[in-house]
């Protein structure tokens, strides 16, 4: 096997049990977003642009409509003989089978995938995040700097700070002090669970911790704590640009509705950094004389009768006449009947919404989330 | 249809469509807002089960080949089968004027003789419709002709101006093959479709070789139609033929009838094109679309009525464009009014322009061009 200089991991076996029923019976990762995507397309498709064509996936929760998708890489170019996209679910062997524990116990069990490459450094991503990122320059920074760990880090708000672990670093950024969700910061820089390691160090790390009775399995309680107290060289990279986790209801909408902003700082038009996804193929949608739609995003096959602002339709979605839909998310194959109107709301793959119905308000806060049991798992 | 392979025979008449042919051949002027024109002879095999496929080149094939690359995006980059692109081996012009397109087949013949299908479905590309070829396949062998044209009854023949008629006897053999003069209301239109064993093609082109008698293909197979027992089998769906300017703003404008656009891009049989990969269309606030066709990644601000969006195409506000088709990667300058215009792809138009044609000879402006 040809030697790689960096392997990336993503961890994609979280269940997202804040996103509700959208998260019934599809992993976190394979849910949908901005209006052709899937969450995972983001980090696999900065996979690809960065130039790392070494990629495993470590699957776990109901990992259907995620192994479908991913395939053998295609849409991503990933599909090659040296290296490419390989999913890594949980495994039996000859001491028994068993599930990944936590995230350092999903790269442990994995350890024999990375070994083949014989990597310098290994780059551990999470399913989880909408971000473009080269994460080359991460990797010349972490060289740069002569590191054993590097963490991307985002400058959150300071009124946020609670909601994430934040990174207390010296001036050159060195790290010396984790807080996970401090009431009073000493910093607002936020890790955005994008870890570069080098392996001979990471590896003895994840041995270590399998040993340790009291460990959580996990890289933010057990490994980067540990590497810290000892005294390993961690630096934080600032990272700038957009970068949201889309975990609940309302983030989930939000993001989608960041991508209306003219000036959205996701850039998601721009051709030097294309996102990737597997493509429903269908013909160009169709806008008819009755149709008005504003302020919004619109996919292939859509049929749009009706008047639609402020909204993302992913692709085939159905609107019939005197329909209204605002400042929603109409996720594949959805049906919108004649004379039904829709606020606020995410409805789910291959839901219908029957005619002169109304969901949604336009006055609560709250997103309405519509689901149904077909969840088209294999859109 | 594992026993059946698939010739695309793309030398096809482009005197009549010369704007949109200057830089490629018929087969991959763009179409119906994120197709090319051959994609749908592609669709129509794979979606029949053809799988074994030869595609005819003549001279322009640079954006042909772009376009097929290793035919991943019709499931045709196989292992076994697949699709295999003939480039005319040398100087086209040459061959043109001395032997038309049978001396390209006579030097691919060996590919006819080594694939294992016994069959062979030989096409045109600008001819658009939806077909199953399963189905006049099996018309074929149980018919126990020789050679089967598909065809369609027409009633408006001037659309098809100039191209080939069939005469037949009520069960439906065919007597003989003529023009369509326009004349005539009703005409049994060839589609430019057949059905043979592969050895009796092989045969064809080697005696056309021989005799030295037949320039084209099609020429040789006429010439020996006499000899064999031939048979039609009518088509009955959507179809355009896009040998003309005119007809090529027609059969687009055709998409926006939604019983149209339906049939042709049935969900059961889809046609399939090379993915771009672009996000979602974006419409501004100051957007205004009404019937119109539009593929993705766009970004409109403008008004645009009863037209063809293709993708990436940038629209700036203010800007009017009405019964139009405007090709991927153009972008219409602020306050700019279109009126039957054809944009082909990468036409850049400065703001406050204002241009218009007619609907029966439609303004084109050429790839690249800065207005």
């Amino acid at each position: 096997m040809i030697k790689k200089e960096i392997v990336a991991l993503i961890l994609a076996g979280g269940q997202g049990s804040r996103l509700k029923g959208l998260t019934t019976n599809l992993a976190k990762p394979a849910v949908p977003f901005g209006g052709k995507y899937r969450i995972i397309d983001f980090p696999i498709s900065n996979c690809s642009n960065s130039g790392i064509d070494t990629v495993g996936i470590l699957t776990q929760y109901q990992p259907l409509a995620l192994n479908a998708h991913i395939g053998i890489g295609k849409p991503w170019d990933l599909d090659r003989t040296q290296g490419g996209v390989k999913v890594l679910p949980p495994y039996m062997s000859q001491e028994g089978g068993r599930w990944f524990k936590g995230t350092s116990n999903a790269i442990y069990e994995n350890i024999h995938f990375v070994d083949t490459y014989d990597p310098e450094y290994v780059l551990i991503l999470s399913g989880d995040h909408i971000y473009k990122m080269d994460y080359m320059k991460m990797l010349d920074y972490h060289k740069e700097k002569n590191a054993e760990v590097t963490l991307g880090v985002i400058e959150v708000p300071w009124e946020d700070t609670n909601r994430f672990g934040i990174l207390n670093t010296t001036d050159d950024l060195k790290i010396y002090e984790f807080d996970e969700k401090p009431e009073n910061a000493k910093n607002n820089l936020a890790s955005m669970g994008i870890y570069i390691f080098n392996w001979k160090k990471l590896k003895a790390y994840l041995i270590a911790d399998q040993e340790n009775p009291d460990t959580n399995y996990d890289f933010g309680k057990d490994i980067l704590p540990k590497m810290l107290a000892n005294g390993n060289d961690m630096y934080a990279y600032p990272f700038k640009g957009y970068w949201r986790d889309v975990g609940t209801i309302q983030s989930l909408w939000e993001g989608n509705m960041e991508m209306l902003d003219e000036d959205s700082e996701l850039k998601i038009h721009d051709e030097s950094w294309k996102i990737y996804s597997r493509n429903a193929n269908l013909p160009p949608h169709i806008l008819t004389n009755n149709a008005t739609v504003k302020t919004s995003m619109v996919n292939e096959g859509c049929y749009i009768d009706g008047e639609v602002e402020k909204s993302i339709l992913f692709p085939n979605v159905k609107i019939g006449k005197n329909a209204k839909v605002i400042q929603s998310v109409l996720m594949p194959n959805v049906v919108i009947e004649d004379g039904a109107t829709v606020y606020k709301s995410i409805i789910a793959t291959n839901s219908v919404i029957k005619k002169d119905s109304v969901i949604g308000d336009e006055s609560l806060d709250e997103i309405t989330l519509v689901t149904n049991e077909d969840h088209g798992l294999l859109e | 249809m594992k026993n059946c392979l698939g010739i695309i025979n793309l030398s096809e008449l482009e005197s009549n469509i010369q704007e949109l042919t200057k830089v490629r051949p018929i087969a991959s002027i763009p179409f119906a807002g994120r197709y090319r024109i051959i994609d749908f002879t592609l669709s129509n095999f794979v979606n029949s089960g053809i799988n074994n496929v030869a595609v005819f080149t003549q001279n322009k094939f640079r954006s042909l080949v772009d376009h097929i690359e290793s035919g991943k995006s019709w499931d045709l980059d196989r292992k076994i089968t697949g699709i295999t692109v003939f480039n005319p081996a040398f100087n086209y012009n040459k061959i043109v004027q001395r032997y038309g397109d049978i001396e390209h087949f006579y030097q691919s013949l060996n590919w006819l003789k080594y694939a294992s299908e016994e069959y062979v479905f030989i096409s045109r590309s600008y001819m658009i419709c939806n077909i199953d070829i399963s189905k006049a396949y099996d018309y074929h062998i149980k018919s126990g002709k020789d050679i089967t044209i598909i065809n369609k009854n027409i009633e408006n023949s001037e659309k098809f101006y100039d191209l080939d008629t069939l005469n037949t006897d009520p069960s439906g053999n065919l007597i003989s093959i003529g023009k369509n003069t326009g004349k005539e209301k009703e005409i049994k239109l060839s589609m430019e479709m057949y059905i043979m064993r592969k050895s009796l093609l092989i045969k064809i082109i080697e005696n056309a070789v021989e005799n030295g008698d037949s320039n084209y293909l099609k020429q040789a197979l006429f010439k020996e139609l006499n000899n064999y027992s031939v048979t039609t089998y009518d088509y009955s769906g959507y179809l355009a033929c896009i040998n003309s300017s005119k007809n090529y703003y027609d059969a687009n404008m055709d998409m926006l009838d939604h019983d149209i656009y339906q049939q042709l891009f049935s969900t059961e049989r889809p046609i399939l094109t090379k993915v771009k990969d672009e996000p979602s269309t974006i419409y501004r606030e100051t957007s205004d679309v009404k019937n119109s066709l539009v593929a993705n990644g766009c970004d409109i601000k403008g008004t645009v009525k009863n037209s063809i969006i293709f993708r990436d195409v940038k629209i700036d506000e203010g800007v009017t464009i009405e019964d139009s088709i405007i090709m991927q990667r153009t972008h219409v300058g602020a306050n700019s009014s279109l009126k039957n215009v054809i944009l082909d792809k990468y036409v850049n138009i400065s703001k406050e322009s204002r241009l218009s044609g007619d609907k029966k000879v439609p303004y084109i402006v050429s790839k690249g061009i800065e207005l």
